[in-house]
């Protein structure tokens, strides 16, 4: 049999050294997930807060609002929607190119998630539509009070 | 009456549960006299009657009885058979009633058949099953009861939603839930083993086929309901890191370390603490899951029946139960002996290395789900989604897959690197030729894709060599089953980056007769048609799509509308072509004669799913191997002691 | 037959036990401040002591009138419950919107992403406590009045305010508490 150079631990420190690679390892993971928790989580605005406290022009965030009504308007590419997004305070020009979810409608709720553009438009990855089967923000139960008045001057 | 049978039938199964959970106690405090013969009849004869009773819901639920109210709201008369009975545990009442049945069967089954744990375990075991039992009973008597009447009866039901009759969707919580259960088994082991302190060799190997069951239920789940959702959702996607998807990511992960681990200490009677403290929080986590997904507490893309009271009460149950369990750890664990030792390269330490690594993965998935809930304590909004999930889980996925491409080759106890080093060499030159090919041949793919290909070249041709230089046909099932499990992880990992990589998008609003190119496929679009179905309509898109010049193939995707209850739809219709998809979704006519289509070409992204599969396979086939094993040793010791009565007459 | 005990081990720090303990402890706390916040129909609704939105509905049914912000407006405090046909909960609750309507108390609805013959057929069913039914085909009056499901009700005062939101089934034992706001609502 070879003699194996053995990389001994001494037997009272095995223990030890597993418990403490262990936690180095959970916290290292934990500042990791931290650090990157602060800079990639996207933040959720309304239009008033989006104008008044614009994002890093790079950072994924939601915006969520009304959509106007007489705003939705297609592009010649046939793919590309322009529509205004409010929130009884302020609106927000929004671009999506895709396919739209089937309950996005004018005058009704919906959260875009994108990035904010340097021309004050907001450019959409995706839209979630409220009352789409399968999405029901909490998020957008504070905004009805705002709706209501929006929602009002632009139907009569 | 059978709703009324079923009934009595669940307060019965409950009582009994209470008193396996009393004479097991009592057994354990060594005062029980006699009423430790008492537990394990009690554990199977419960796990009958839970059966008994799912099956009068089941009934009740083919027939359509209107008269319970949960048939009312959640089935129809005019539903297929089988999704009538998939209905039965569609809901949040038959659902806790499966879980409590697989519980109960479990609980029987284990009290049936173990001969291998210490009497005294066992009793500790079937203790805290029927403790854990216990709690969703109380549940379904006290707060979700599934057989109460609705007077009068209702005319029809209501519960005809089309998205959920769909065969994966109706058997993909069945799945989960025999993974949630079978992790709750090896909690219950955990804790018997905790109170008894009896951690070892003996308790592993009992506790073992549980652990590989319930993962191999898990991974199928997982694997089914990202399919699932792929192809139904309309988006393309396979992943969303939604919290109810993560829901059962993070059980799966802690399962995959305690399978790991548990195997160490079955037959190298090492990582004690370690395993004890896995079956905890395995099980933790699909309780956490459970009720993450209940209460309503995350805002999720998947809109269960949450109600904040059920969550409230699930809750309650999991402060209970992992609280104590916790506590019964701080207040145990110090005695647990330690196991024997080994050097840091070696097999053990490889898999010390995995576990690690895994519980990493498992905190970061954690801080992702539930960062939203902390936020808002600070009345912010967010969401957390992949640019957060997917460079943290890759930065602790890579080493651990680095690692688990050298430790299978590992010499338990004691090794040196030098040793393996040939193989290594072979898997080395595997992944940088992966690497400097997809530099040559392709533009670039990203960091993460391209990492991805290489460890997933690495780790494919890795994990065969444990099989060298082995005699084929002795090689244990259980080596069978390692090797097609981390193969199904490589080919897994392979389509994941292949899809990030390779997937070619294109987005058009075309006219009848036109063309789209969409990588090597020749689209022409046909026009629309108007078509109908059994409670449906549909605007279907007729295109044709040829493959590099093959015959070319109908693909027709479907925007549907449904008009009881009224809902919309996207059918994407998909191709499949060598592992990649032609994936195709109609959307909105957009002005008069144009419509809009959405193509993608995915090469390679059949291997996730087929990944997934292989990864339970290679479950499967350990647990067979492990199984067949212990049959025939049991047969084995049986003969030899028939022998030696015969030899000693 | 258990492991053969090892020779003396080291123990593991107490304090290292008890970190997982702690960990758990902490995630309850987080959960449980997240589950006490609003979701439940208690919630005191942002809509409340805010006037109605302006709407004017159709007649969804053809003996009743159709539904507008005018008919609120006449010192009359009065309950509008959002169903539709194909909503069962909204049949459970048929029975509490009928005793309500009995006792005198007026009741109006509005019936959400339907068809005519459907609401008419659900009426005869369930009966029709309903003194008019608005037809909303978009939801349009449902989300401006704040509601996001069905069934919902709001009792409305006699000068169009929304005073009182129930989300979710009518209850019997609900019934005390509804009869309650509606006498508020007269003040």
């Amino acid at each position: 049999m070879n003699t194996i150079k053995a990389q001994r631990i001494k037997p009272k420190h095995q223990r030890l050294v597993l418990l403490v690679i262990a936690f180095v390892v959970l916290i290292a993971a934990g500042l990791l997930a931290a650090w990157a928790l602060r800079s990639q989580a996207s933040y959720f605005y309304v239009p008033s807060e989006i104008l008044a406290d614009a994002p890093e022009p790079d950072r994924a965030v939601r915006l969520g609002g009304m959509v106007e009504n007489g705003s939705l308007r297609t592009e010649a590419d046939g793919v590309t929607i322009a529509f205004v997004v409010g929130d009884g305070k302020a609106r927000v020009p929004v671009r999506f190119t895709g396919i739209v979810p089937s309950l996005f409608v004018e005058g009704s709720g919906v959260v875009a998630e994108g990035k904010m553009g340097a021309d004050g438009t907001f450019i959409a990855d995706n839209l979630l539509a409220k009352h789409d089967e399968n999405y029901v923000p909490r998020e957008l139960q504070d905004m009805d009070a705002h709706q209501a008045r929006q929602v009002v001057s632009e139907t009569r | 009456m059978i709703a009324e049978l079923g009934l009595a039938a669940l307060w019965l199964a409950a009582a009994l549960c209470a008193m396996q959970l009393l004479a097991g106690v009592l057994a354990v405090a060594g005062k029980g006299g006699n009423l430790a013969g008492l537990v394990r009849p009690a554990a199977i004869v419960q796990g009958m009657l839970a059966l008994f009773v799912l099956a009068a819901l089941i009934v009740l639920f083919a027939r359509t009885d209107l008269s319970v109210l949960l048939v009312a709201m959640n089935s129809h008369s005019a539903k297929p058979l089988i999704f009538k009975v998939a209905g039965a545990w569609g809901n949040h009442e038959g659902s806790m009633l499966l879980w409590v049945t697989v519980m109960g069967l479990a609980g029987g089954f284990v009290a049936l058949i173990d001969r291998r744990l210490p009497e005294r375990t066992m009793l500790a075991t079937l203790a805290a099953q029927a403790f854990v039992s216990l709690g969703f009973y109380a549940f379904l008597l006290f707060s979700s009861n599934p057989f109460t009447r609705l007077n009068p009866p209702a005319i029809e039901g209501a519960g005809l939603n089309p998205l959920l009759q769909d065969l994966g969707l109706a058997f993909h919580p069945p799945t989960l839930y025999f993974g949630y259960v079978g992790l709750s088994v090896a909690f219950s082991f955990a804790v018997g083993a905790l109170v008894t302190r009896e951690v070892g060799p003996l308790f592993a190997r009992a506790m073992r086929p549980w652990v590989l069951g319930a993962w191999i239920f898990l991974t199928l789940g997982i694997t089914a309901g990202s399919y699932w959702a792929y192809y139904e959702l309309g988006w393309g996607g396979w992943w969303f890191w939604d919290p109810v998807e993560n829901a059962s990511l993070m059980p799966w992960l802690a399962a995959t370390a305690l399978l790991h681990s548990v195997g160490v200490l079955a037959s190298r009677d090492a990582l004690r603490t370690w395993t004890v403290m896995l079956g905890v929080v395995a099980f933790s986590m699909s309780m956490i899951g459970t009720f993450l997904v209940r209460s309503g507490i995350l805002t999720s893309v998947h809109a269960f029946a949450v109600d904040p009271e059920r969550g409230a009460f699930i809750l309650v149950l999991l402060a209970i139960y992992i609280g104590g369990a916790l506590v019964l750890f701080g207040l145990n664990a110090a005695s647990i002996a330690e196991g024997k030792r080994f050097s840091l390269v070696s097999r053990e330490g490889a898999l010390v290395v995995n576990n690690v690594m895994l519980s990493a993965i498992l905190a970061v998935v954690l801080f992702g789900t539930l960062y939203p809930l902390v936020t808002e304590a600070f009345d912010t909004r967010v969401s957390v989604g992949p640019p957060y999930f997917n460079p943290v889980g890759a930065a602790f996925f890579v080493p651990m897959v680095l690692v688990l491409m050298v430790g299978p080759l590992l010499r338990w106890r004691q090794d040196r690197l030098e040793r393996v080093g040939k193989p290594l060499g072979i898997v080395w030159t595997a992944l940088f030729m992966t690497g400097a090919i997809l530099l040559a041949a392709t533009a670039w793919i990203g960091w993460l894709p391209w990492i991805g290909l290489m460890l997933a070249a690495g780790l494919a041709v890795a994990s065969w060599l444990p099989l060298r230089g082995r005699n084929l046909r002795r090689t244990p099932l259980a080596v069978w089953g390692m090797v097609m499990a981390h193969f199904g992880l490589a080919v897994a990992v392979a389509g994941m980056a292949s899809e990030s990589a390779f997937s070619v998008e294109k987005l058009v609003a075309a006219r009848a007769g036109e063309q789209v190119t969409v990588g090597p496929w020749q689209v022409q679009f046909r026009g629309i048609e108007p078509v109908a179905g059994p409670n449906w309509t549909a605007l279907e898109a007729n295109l044709t799509a040829a493959y590099a010049g093959s015959p070319p193939v109908a693909v027709q995707p479907q925007a549907r509308s449904f008009w009881s209850p009224p809902q919309q739809t996207s059918e994407a219709a998909l191709v499949t072509r060598r592992f990649g998809q032609l994936y195709a979704v109609v959307g909105e006519a957009a002005d008069g004669d144009r419509w809009q289509l959405r193509l993608w070409w995915k090469p390679f992204v059949t291997l996730i799913w087929l990944g997934g599969v292989l990864i339970a396979l290679g479950g499967l086939l350990s647990l067979m191997g492990r199984v067949a094993f212990d049959v025939r040793r049991a047969f084995a010791r049986r003969r030899i002691a028939m022998r030696r009565e015969d030899m000693g007459r | 037959m258990s492991a053969p005990p090892s020779r003396p081990s080291t123990r593991i720090s107490p304090w290292a036990l008890w970190v997982p303990l702690i960990v758990f402890l902490g995630f309850l706390v987080l959960v449980i401040h997240g589950l006490s916040r609003p979701g439940s129909t208690e919630v005191e609704s942002t809509m409340i002591g805010k006037p109605l939105p302006a709407f004017t509905l159709p007649p969804a049914a053809g003996d009743r009138p159709g539904l507008s912000t005018y008919d609120f407006a006449d010192e009359k405090p009065r309950l509008l419950n959002i169903f539709a046909s194909w909503c069962v909960p909204c049949a459970i609750e048929a029975p509490q919107l009928q005793a309500l309507s009995d006792e005198g108390h007026e009741v109006v609805g509005v019936a959400i992403r339907d068809r005519r013959e459907h609401v008419a057929a659900f009426l005869v069913k369930h009966g029709n406590p309903f003194a008019r039914i608005g037809k909303d085909d978009v939801s349009a009056v449902q989300l401006a009045i704040g509601s996001s499901g069905v069934p919902e009700s709001f009792v409305i005062d006699g000068t169009g305010v929304i005073r009182y939101q129930h989300i979710g089934v009518i209850r019997a034992e609900d019934l005390p508490l509804i009869r309650e706001k509606m006498r508020e609502a007269r003040q």
